[in-house]
């Protein structure tokens, strides 16, 4: 593969980055810099900041993430598929729809047990 | 092209390789394990790119969107689930000799493997010049000469991951 295919995403990073450098050095010439402790503060909400920051999260956001990571490998798997979708007719369908079903079996339970809910 | 005596393919392997190895060390020696895992991110990144010098474009973006993009947040959640790890106080015990051993051992048993021609000596200008298209990734994933049977496999084991995951996080819901 050659390098210079992907020179317009090198571009893109070290644009990105430039610029949240550029604005942050921009806004630190021209605006007024007077800090206090509370405008230092952690921003929460408005509020004055209770407790630590470092809180324990429930268990619910991990299998949150955790789902999230099961069902991108699985467009990950769709998208080479996606590419040749055309070339592969009938057949590719079949195999894909049969990728598709036992995976649905897992979304089946999942919507079941009712993980999708939030309580 | 050629600037300075360093080819453009020169300069990203250096540059991806010290994000790699850079992000690692971060990761090895911080004592806060959320900014371990933000370290974790960039050492992912460096991978990423050296996928593609390694003409696998379709890893390299697999790479940030799966291990950048959801596997950095589930490390960031682990962290977070679990009680006081933001904040290690520990210095070395014994078993942290224990696992350096282990580690090390893991390193050097894959730095043979590697290095060793274990698998038949190959340079890198015998390499065939083949590119990874996601194309043909497409292909082989159904073809019934190919990969159709573990890709296959792949659905049952995302679906078993997916109800080990309920019924260990239901598990430890009611327990608390």
């Amino acid at each position: 593969m050659a390098l210079q295919q992907f020179a317009p995403i090198a571009v893109m990073i070290v644009m990105a980055v430039a610029l949240t450098f550029i604005i942050l050095v921009i806004s630190r010439i021209f605006g007024p810099y007077r800090p206090t402790s509370r405008k230092n503060a952690p921003y929460e909400s408005g509020m004055k900041p209770i407790g630590p920051g470092t809180r324990r999260m429930p268990v619910k956001f991990y299998l949150v993430a955790v789902l999230f990571i099961l069902f991108d490998i699985e467009v990950i798997f769709f998208l080479p598929y996606a590419v040749v979708l055309r070339d592969l007719g009938i057949y590719g369908l079949v195999t894909m729809g049969l990728f598709l079903f036992i995976l649905t079996v897992g979304l089946v339970y999942e919507w079941k047990k009712g993980a999708l809910e939030w309580e | 092209m050629v600037i300075g005596g360093i080819t453009p393919e020169a300069f990203a392997f250096g540059l991806f390789t010290i994000l790699t190895l850079g992000g690692a060390l971060g990761v090895a020696l911080n004592r806060n394990l959320v900014r371990g895992a933000v370290w974790l991110i960039v050492s992912l990144f460096g991978m990423a790119g050296l996928f593609v010098l390694l003409s696998a474009p379709f890893l390299a973006a697999v790479q940030v969107l799966v291990y950048i993009g959801a596997i950095g947040i589930l490390i960031t959640f682990a962290v977070m689930l679990t009680r006081s790890m933001t904040n290690l106080r520990e210095r070395f015990t014994n078993q942290w000799w224990m696992s350096a051993i282990v580690a090390g051992l893991f390193f050097l048993f894959l730095l043979l493997g590697v290095v060793a021609p274990v698998w038949g000596s190959l340079s890198p200008d015998q390499a065939p010049a083949i590119v990874g298209t996601t194309e043909q990734l497409g292909v082989s994933f159904v073809d019934g000469n190919q990969f159709v049977l573990p890709f296959e496999v792949v659905s049952l084991l995302l679906t078993a991951a997916i109800i080990g995951a309920i019924v260990i996080a239901r598990h430890q819901e009611e327990e608390e």
